[in-house]
C-alpha cells in the first residue's frame, strides 16, 4: 500500500484490465451433472458404504445359488430346528482351516424340543466347489455346483435351521432374490405411473391437474393395510409363486405412485418458472419436447433419490403381506414368508435364530435410507 | 487524534484449503462516520464485513487479521471475544441490515414483536417500554402510522416497507455502528432513494457510524465520507470520498468509474424522427387479470397494462423503463405473442420492410412458427435461462433443432459463429454452462437467441443481474450486434442511465400506463412528467457535488392521484398521452 499526499492508500501490485472473455471461471464446474453429483456423493460415507452395501447384495442375487451351500427347500430331516453352528479354523491349536463340529440331534421328550450335542472331538472340514443339489445360476443356467458345502455326515447351518429342517442361511439368500426385486419391479411401476401423471399434472395444470390431484388424495385416504389386504387376496390361489410375485410387486407400485405423482408435479412447477424452460418456450419447443428435454434431465436426479427412499417401503410391505400370509406363499421364499414361521412366540423362544431374516431386512431398509440421504444431499451440485 | 469505533487491520479470510477470498484488508471506521465497501460481486466485500459481527459461513477460515472495536473508553478484539460478548455486542452496539428485505424479517413473528426482540434481549425493557420505543422508531423511519405497523406481518408490505421495517429494527437500540449489506439492491430506484436518505438522516441524527456495502459508485458518492474500493479480496484503492471520486488513483477504480452508468447532460432535445417502417406496433394494448380472491368472495381484477401504444421502427431501440410492478414485462410477453391482449388491443409485427404485416394476437399456428423464428427474447438471470444439463452446444443448436434448419454440421457451424459474435471463443461449444461467469453466460444467451437470425430482439432487463463494469461490455455488446446486422431491440429496464445509452425512444411506465414517451435526449432536456423527473432525480449519480434531490423524487413517486394538478388521476381514469413538442408525449390534462 502506498500513501499518496492526500491521504488515501492505493494498492501497488501491478494491475491490468485484460481479461480472456473465454476462460472458464469455474472449470470444477464443467462436467455433467452426474460427475458433479458423484464428487459431491463420494463425501458422504454413511451413503457410499450403503450403496456399496446395496451394489454388492444384488450383485449376488443371480450366483446366490452358488453362495448358498443348500438349496431353499432341501430338507435334512435329523436336523429340525438345528441351532447355528461356527465354522472354525484352528483345532487344538493347530491350523486346519476351515471345518465345522458333526452334531446329532436328540429328542428332549420332557420339554418337547429337539437338543443338539456337539462333538468337538472331531472336526471335519468343509468342501469347496463341491456338488450339491441342482439350482440355475442367473435363473437360468442349470448347475450343481456350490461354493463351500458340508462334509459328509456332518451339517452346516450358519445360522440354524427351521422347523422342516432347512439351512436358514442359504434361505436368506434365495429370499433375498425376491425380496429385493420386488422393490425394484414395484418402484418402476411406481415410477410410470408417477411420471406420468405428475408430469401432466405440472405441465397443464388447471383442470387436469385438479382431477390428479383429487385421484391422489382420494387413493391417499385409502387405510393402506386393508387395502393390501384385499387386493391380495383377489389373487387367485391356484397361481404359481412368479406370478403371485409379479402381482404383489404392482400392487405396492399402485398403491406407492401418488407419492411420487406428487414430488413431480412439484418439481415440475418450480422447474416451469426457471428462464430456460420460458426460453425454450418461446423458441417454439412443443410441450413434449420441454418437459422431455428440459425437465426431466432436471429432475431426475430427485425422482432417483426419492425412489431410492420409496424402495425400502416397497421391502417392508412385501415382508408385512408375506408375514401376514397374503402375500408370496410357500414354495417361494421371501424374507417375509420366513418370517411367517416366526410367528409363534413360542417359536422364537425357543428358537430365536428362525427370526435371523429380520437383521437383513433392517440392514436393507436402512442401507436404502443411508443411500437415498447420501443421493439427496449431493443433488444440487450447482450450489456450493 | 480520536480513537477509530473499528479498526480492521490485515483481515484475511479463506475457505477450506483454497486461497484465500480476503486478503489483508485494512480500514478503519471513525466515529459518526460513513464507510462505504465498493466491489464488484466475489470482491469479498459481503464476507469481510460479515467477519465484524463474526458471522461468516462454517467453513469459512480467519487466517489472519485483529478487528478492534472502541466504545465507551473500551478496546476490544472482535474476532477473538468470546460467544457471550459477540451477542451482547450484535444488535446491541453493532447492527446490520442485509440485502433482501423479502427474506430477512420472519413470516411468522408481527413487526412490532420482530423489532422490539432487540430491545428485550439487551435493555431488559418492561413490553409497554418497549412497544413505546418501537413505535417512536417506527414513526422515525417514516412510517405513517406506527400502531398498524406494529400489528403487520412482513408480507403485507412492499420491499421498501420491509426495508425500512429492517432499518428499525437495527436503530431500535440506538447501535454505535450500522453495517448495511447492499440495502437498496433489491429495491426500485425511486424506493432506493427515499432508503438511502433515511439512513443518512438518522446518522446525523444518532451519531452512529456506518459501513455501506454497495456495487454503485453512485451510491457511494451520496452516502460515504470514506471509500474502500476491493477487488479480489484485495484493498485497491481507500481515502477520503471527494479524492476517490474525484480523481480515482487506481486503475481498477477508474475501470469502475468509467463503467458507471449516467444519465447524460443534455444540451438539446433531439428533433423528432418520422419513418413509418414500424416493425412492431401495439395499438391499444390492455391487460387485466383475474384473481381468485379465495373463498366466496368475488374475484379481483388486476391492470397490469392499460392502453398502451408502441411502436417499434425497424433498426431503433424502443426502451420501456418502469418500477417492477409496471407492466414493463407484460408488454413485452404481448409483444412476443406469450400472451394475449384483452379484446381490442393489436400487435402489428412487420418482418422486412416490405413484408405482409402480421397480427401477433391473432396468429394462425403456421405464423407463430414463422414468428418464432423471427422474433427472440433475451432473458433477465443469466443463472437460470441456460439449462445446467445441456453443453453449450446443445443450448446454441436447440432452437435450429426445433425449426429444423439445416444439418448437424451446419447447426454446430453456426453455434460456433455465433460465439464468435459474441465476443466467445468456439471452443466453449463442448464446455457446460455452469463453469461460467454471470456476463459470460448472458453473451453465451444472447448467442442463444440470435442462431435463428431473428429481426427483432426482446431484451428483459438483460443487465439488471450483472456488474457494473459486465453491464457495460454486454450493452456494447448489443449495439454492436444491432448495427452489424440491423435489429430491432424492445428494451425493457428498470434504469433510466442503462436506456439513456442504448435507447432511440424510451417509454416511462407507471402502473401500467406510459406517463411520458420521447427519444432519450428530449427526455432528459425536458423532463415533464413529475414521474420522469423523479425517476431522473433518483438515479445515483457517481459524483459527490450532485446529491439527490429528495424532494423532486418524493414528489414523483408518490401515488397518482398526488401528483400536481395537471398530471392527477385516480385508478386506471388517466388522462390521454398528449405530444407536447413534436416526437414528446406526457399523459396530462392540457
Amino acid at each position: 500500500m502506498k500513501k499518496l499526499p492526500d491521504g488515501r492508500y492505493v494498492d501497488e501490485a501491478p494491475w491490468s484490465d485484460d481479461q480472456d472473455l473465454s476462460a472458464l471461471e469455474r472449470s470444477d464446474m464443467d462436467a455433467p451433472n452426474w460427475v458433479l453429483v458423484w464428487r459431491k456423493f463420494k463425501r458422504h460415507r454413511l451413503g457410499l458404504i450403503s450403496g456399496i452395501f446395496l451394489l454388492l447384495s444384488y450383485l449376488m442375487l443371480p450366483i446366490a445359488g452358488f453362495i448358498a451351500p443348500y438349496t431353499p427347500n432341501e430338507r435334512s430331516a435329523e436336523y429340525l430346528y438345528a441351532p447355528p453352528q461356527s465354522i472354525n479354523f484352528w483345532h487344538e491349536g493347530d491350523f486346519i482351516g476351515p471345518y465345522v463340529y458333526p452334531t446329532t440331534a436328540t429328542a428332549d421328550l420332557v420339554n418337547y424340543r429337539w437338543t443338539y450335542e456337539t462333538d468337538t472331538t472331531r472336526p471335519m472340514p468343509l468342501q469347496f466347489f463341491c456338488e450339491g443339489d441342482r439350482y440355475n445360476l442367473f435363473g437360468f443356467i442349470p448347475s450343481d455346483t456350490h461354493l463351500f458345502c458340508a462334509p459328509e455326515g456332518a451339517t452346516v447351518f450358519l445360522w440354524g435351521s427351521d422347523r422342516l429342517g432347512r439351512d436358514v442361511f442359504s434361505r436368506i439368500l434365495y429370499g433375498a432374490q425376491l425380496s429385493l426385486t420386488v422393490g425394484l419391479i414395484g418402484i418402476t411401476v411406481s415410477f410410470a405411473l408417477g411420471i406420468f401423471f405428475g408430469s401432466i399434472a405440472g405441465y397443464f395444470g388447471g383442470k387436469t391437474d385438479w382431477i390428479i390431484n383429487r385421484a391422489i388424495e382420494i387413493l391417499r385416504s385409502l387405510p393402506e393395510l386393508p387395502l393390501w389386504l384385499a387386493l391380495s387376496a383377489a389373487v387367485p390361489s391356484n397361481w404359481g409363486p412368479v406370478a403371485v410375485f409379479f402381482i404383489i410387486s404392482i400392487i405396492l407400485g399402485i398403491l406407492d405412485w401418488p407419492g411420487l405423482a406428487r414430488a413431480v408435479r412439484s418439481k415440475f412447477l418450480s422447474l416451469r418458472e426457471e428462464e430456460y424452460v420460458r426460453a425454450a418456450e418461446m423458441m417454439g419447443a412443443k410441450p413434449g419436447r420441454v418437459i422431455r428435454r428440459h425437465l426431466l434431465p432436471n429432475f431426475m436426479s430427485h425422482l432417483i433419490a426419492s425412489a431410492t427412499l420409496s424402495i425400502p417401503a416397497m421391502i417392508l410391505g412385501e415382508t408385512a403381506l408375506s408375514f401376514l400370509g397374503l402375500g408370496l406363499r410357500a414354495p417361494a421364499v421371501s424374507w417375509g414368508v420366513m418370517l411367517n414361521d416366526a410367528q409363534n412366540l413360542a417359536s422364537i423362544e425357543i428358537y430365536p435364530w428362525t427370526a435371523i431374516p429380520m437383521l437383513p431386512i433392517i440392514f436393507v431398509v436402512l442401507a436404502f435410507n443411508f443411500l437415498g440421504d447420501g443421493l439427496r444431499a449431493s443433488l444440487d451440485p450447482y450450489k456450493s | 487524534m480520536v480513537t477509530p469505533l473499528l479498526d480492521v487491520r490485515d483481515l484475511s479470510i479463506g475457505f477450506g484449503s483454497a486461497d484465500a477470498v480476503v486478503r489483508d484488508v485494512s480500514f478503519q471506521v471513525m466515529p459518526g462516520e460513513t464507510l462505504a465497501l465498493v466491489g464488484e460481486s466475489g470482491s469479498g466485500k459481503t464476507i469481510t464485513c460479515r467477519s465484524v459481527l463474526r458471522i461468516l459461513p462454517q467453513a469459512a477460515q480467519i487466517r489472519s487479521g485483529v478487528i478492534n472495536y472502541s466504545a465507551g473508553g473500551k478496546t476490544c478484539n472482535l474476532l477473538t471475544e468470546s460467544r457471550r460478548t459477540m451477542r451482547s455486542i450484535r444488535g446491541n452496539q453493532i447492527s446490520m441490515i442485509f440485502q433482501e428485505p423479502m427474506r430477512s424479517l420472519s413470516p411468522l413473528h408481527r413487526l412490532g414483536d420482530q423489532v422490539g426482540e432487540v430491545l428485550r434481549l439487551h435493555r431488559d425493557m418492561r413490553p409497554g417500554e418497549a412497544k413505546k420505543t418501537v413505535l417512536d422508531t417506527f414513526e422515525r423511519v417514516g412510517f405513517p402510522d406506527p400502531t398498524r405497523v406494529w400489528r403487520s406481518y412482513p408480507f403485507e408490505m412492499s420491499g421498501g416497507m420491509r426495508q425500512r421495517a429492517m432499518i428499525a429494527m437495527a436503530m431500535v437500540a440506538k447501535p454505535e455502528l450500522l453495517i448495511a449489506d447492499e440495502p437498496t439492491t433489491a429495491l426500485d430506484v425511486t424506493t432506493q432513494a427515499q432508503v438511502l436518505g433515511l439512513i443518512k438522516e438518522l446518522q446525523q441524527e444518532t451519531g452512529m457510524a456506518v459501513i455501506l456495502v454497495t456495487h454503485d459508485l453512485g451510491v457511494v458518492a451520496n452516502m460515504a465520507e470514506t471509500v474502500v474500493v476491493m477487488n479480489k479480496g484485495r484493498v485497491m484503492e481507500r481515502g477520503p470520498a471527494p479524492a476517490v471520486l474525484g480523481s480515482p488513483a487506481h486503475g481498477y477504480t477508474k475501470k469502475l468509474f468509467a463503467a458507471a452508468p449516467m444519465i447524460p447532460e443534455v444540451a438539446a432535445p433531439a428533433r423528432a424522427e418520422t419513418s413509418d417502417d414500424l416493425i412492431l406496433d401495439l395499438r391499444n394494448v390492455s391487460k387485466t387479470y383475474t384473481m381468485r380472491a379465495g373463498g366466496w368472495r368475488k374475484p379481483v381484477t388486476i391492470t397490469a397494462c392499460h392502453e398502451v401504444n408502441l411502436s417499434l421502427q425497424r433498426g431503433k431501440t424502443l426502451a420501456v423503463v418502469g418500477e417492477s410492478g409496471s407492466g414493463k414485462t407484460t408488454c413485452a410477453r404481448i409483444a412476443l405473442g406469450a400472451e394475449l391482449p384483452d379484446p381490442g388491443g393489436e400487435v402489428l409485427f412487420r418482418p422486412t420492410k416490405d413484408a405482409d404485416q402480421v397480427k401477433i394476437n391473432a396468429m394462425s399456428q403456421l405464423e407463430r412458427i414463422h414468428f418464432q423464428r423471427q422474433a427472440q427474447m433475451v432473458f433477465q438471470d443469466p443463472y437460470s435461462s441456460l439449462s445446467p444439463r445441456m453443453r453449450v452446444q446443445q443450448a446454441l443448436t436447440e432452437p435450429m433443432e426445433i425449426h429444423q434448419l439445416g444439418t448437424r454440421a451446419e447447426r454446430r457451424e453456426k453455434a460456433a459463429e455465433m460465439l464468435r459474435w459474441v465476443g466467445l471463443d468456439a471452443s466453449m461449444l463442448s464446455r457446460y454452462p455452469h463453469a461460467f461467469s454471470g456476463g459470460q453466460r448472458q453473451r453465451l444467451s444472447i448467442a442463444r437467441a440470435l442462431t435463428l437470425d431473428p429481426v427483432l430482439l426482446v431484451c428483459d432487463e438483460p443487465t439488471s443481474a450483472l456488474d457494473v463494469s459486465v453491464q457495460e461490455q454486454i450493452l456494447c455488446l448489443l449495439e454492436d450486434i444491432r448495427d452489424r446486422v440491423g435489429l430491432s431491440y424492445l428494451f425493457i429496464s428498470h434504469d433510466l442511465a442503462v436506456v439513456a445509452r442504448i435507447a432511440d425512444e424510451v417509454a416511462v411506465m407507471r402502473q401500467g400506463v406510459i406517463v411520458e414517451q420521447a427519444p432519450p435526449d428530449t427526455l432528459f432536456y425536458n423532463p415533464r412528467h413529475p414521474y420522469t423527473c423523479a425517476l431522473i432525480a433518483a438515479q445515483p449519480e457517481p459524483d459527490v457535488n450532485r446529491p439527490i434531490d429528495l424532494g423532486l423524487v418524493s414528489q414523483g413517486a408518490g401515488k397518482p392521484s398526488s401528483w400536481p394538478e395537471a398530471f392527477r388521476f385516480e385508478g386506471v381514469a388517466a388522462p390521454a398521452l398528449t405530444e407536447l413538442e413534436p416526437g414528446h408525449k406526457v399523459r396530462c390534462h392540457v
